[in-house]
């Protein structure tokens, strides 16, 4: 029986793959690991989930271990944060392009230096281009119901892609809150056994990731861009399918107070519910103000960005980033955000804002700002090329 | 929304106090939230931990730089640090300490609510060692009892220390008893 609990938001993700009765875990257990992997030790280790838990020297490993089990058909998770993603690297590209749909739980933080464990979406952001799927949660509920889907949406004979859930780091992963847990039996018949058609098998031998020589490389990376494009229907599928027996409704960009909105702000991950609060409270006080959410980060969804960023009365398109791409075209998400709107004729303004790195809280001032800086470019006609730093000292 | 803001050293259990008391209210049907303040965490160094409890699902995932109360569990962090800082105008303040609440507001200059209780000495003669977070939380209770019902306080005290339950749940029931107001 599905119940309500209060449970970190970390200990949820651990138990959505649980759920998923993962057969392997693979993961280095320390810094900067968070607590998922460590209760999914616990439940290994209790005879509760009839797992292989490998705990390896790095992360580097790690990843090359989900990759391998994941080949011979066994459905695999693995955890990380930060600098171990960064130590994965050469293997997050290897994965996704061995279409081994491995599960990810990336609790987002900083990368160094100056050494820094705290939120924002560095490592996420470093990631952008290595053909993984790749899915914002706003809170610990979503990041369990997400986690959960991952496995139906990765596995998928038509997808067969890794994915990556990203919650943020600490003001996510470490908060205790209400999250709605289901029983074995609530499931039932949502997620289909994994079976990869093309499986590493004794029995049937086949070479898997040999040299790809410059006669079908090319073939090979377009097949793999097709594969994570096509993806999206069995994205939106699983979401349908889940709404209908669930209940709980997500979408590859999800809108809030946009219909009469002039100035909207861009949002990913758990400020996104910060926004939307601060709309409510301005919207007292008659600020005319919305949030759009990037949910799905990739594939991305250029038309559901482009529709939902020129309906109703949308003027000006503020666009929050929690990374820096340095020296680069502005920030990252705004430049996919740009190229949505590039063809659309009378198109809002879009300005870039970032703030809260580092776990630097954002505070009700600054999502403010973010929006009269919108109201500014508006009133000025003024689209600054680079983004603007809130709050920061200079 | 009521914010709380627990004031600790590292080893005194200050994030757990803060955990359990958002489980008890999330048990008795509220929304919650509960959180430390990651800073770098070691064992004698101040740290907070947040505790958020609304009516409504709680949106905002900052510090708690307002708080509706804070909760002292080292008295001798009133002189390291601001522990009042932000204090709302109304608020309540909780703190371990063998002074009584007048004694501590005349040193202090402090205007508002305290409460008192000596956390450390219940701490010591029931579990042998000074860590106050389930003590204290019985003070929380005296305090503001509309946060959690003592019951599903004590519910979560169990399940967080299967070993030790008894003598907790002793010094939270204690410390509720012998709040000096």
């Amino acid at each position: 029986m599905a119940k309500k609990v209060g449970i970190e938001a970390a200990i949820a993700i651990a138990e959505a793959a649980a759920l998923a009765d993962v057969d392997v875990v693979s993961a280095y257990p320390i810094t900067p690991q968070t607590h998922i992997v460590e209760h999914l030790a616990h439940l290994v280790a209790d005879g509760i989930l009839n797992a292989e838990f490998i705990t390896v020297e790095s992360e580097h490993t790690a990843l090359s271990a989900a990759l391998g089990a994941s080949l011979t058909g066994a459905r695999t998770f693995t955890s990380t944060s930060a600098q171990g993603l960064a130590l994965m690297n050469e293997i997050v590209y290897i994965t996704s392009s061995m279409r081994a749909p491995v599960v990810m739980a990336l609790a987002n933080r900083a990368l160094s230096a100056p050494i820094n464990i705290w939120n924002d979406h560095s490592d996420v952001m470093s990631v952008r281009d290595t053909g993984w799927i790749s899915i914002f949660a706003n809170n610990a509920q979503e990041a369990y119901d997400l986690t959960f889907m991952a496995f139906k949406i990765g596995e998928h004979p038509d997808v067969l892609l890794p994915v990556m859930i990203n919650f943020d780091g600490f003001i996510l992963t470490h908060v205790i809150e209400p999250v709605v847990l289901f029983g074995k039996e609530d499931v039932e018949g949502f997620l289909p056994p994994y079976d990869h058609p093309y499986k590493l098998d004794p029995d049937r031998p086949v070479t898997m990731g040999p040299v790809g020589l410059p006669e079908i490389y090319t073939e090979v990376k377009k097949q793999q861009d097709v594969a994570i494009r096509s993806s999206r229907s069995v994205i939106d599928a699983v979401f349908k399918e889940f709404a209908e027996r669930f209940g709980r409704k997500y979408s590859a960009v999800e809108t809030y107070a946009i219909d009469d909105a002039e100035v909207v702000l861009v949002t990913q991950g758990s400020v996104t519910d910060a926004a939307c609060f601060v709309v409510d409270e301005m919207r007292k006080r008659g600020k005319k103000w919305g949030v759009v959410e990037i949910r799905l980060w990739r594939p991305f969804p250029f038309d559901d960005v482009g529709s939902a960023l020129t309906s109703g009365k949308i003027k000006c398109v503020v666009v929050l980033d929690r990374a820096i791409s340095f020296g680069g075209p502005a920030g990252i998400v705004m430049s996919e955000v740009r190229s949505a709107l590039y063809h659309v004729p009378n198109r809002p303004i879009v300005i870039g804002v970032t703030s809260g790195l580092g776990g630097r809280d954002i505070m009700f001032e600054d999502y403010v700002r973010m929006f009269e800086l919108g109201e500014e470019a508006l009133r000025t006609g003024k689209e600054p090329e680079m983004v603007t730093i809130i709050g920061v000292r200079e | 929304m009521i914010e709380i803001r627990f004031h600790g050293r590292g080893g005194q259990g200050a994030v757990t106090s803060a955990e359990i008391l958002a489980q008890a209210a999330i048990m008795d049907g509220k929304y919650a939230q509960a959180f430390p303040s990651f800073g770098a965490e070691r064992r004698g160094a101040p740290v907070q931990a947040f505790t958020r409890i609304s009516n409504e699902p709680i949106r905002i995932r900052i510090g708690v730089y307002h708080p509706d109360v804070i909760v002292v569990l080292d008295s001798t962090l009133i002189q390291s640090e601001n522990v009042f800082f932000g204090l709302k105008e109304g608020g309540l303040a909780v703190i371990n300490s063998k002074e009584s609440p007048r004694e501590l507001k005349e040193r202090l200059g402090f205007k508002g609510r305290i409460i008192t209780v000596d956390a450390t000495k219940i701490a010591l003669e029931e579990l042998g060692v000074p860590i106050t977070n389930i003590a204290i939380l019985g003070a929380l209770c005296r305090g503001r009892p509309d946060l959690a019902k003592m019951e599903s306080l004590e519910y979560f005290i169990a399940e967080r220390f299967p070993h030790l339950k008894e003598k907790e749940i002793r010094s939270f029931r204690r410390a509720y008893e012998e709040v000096s107001e």
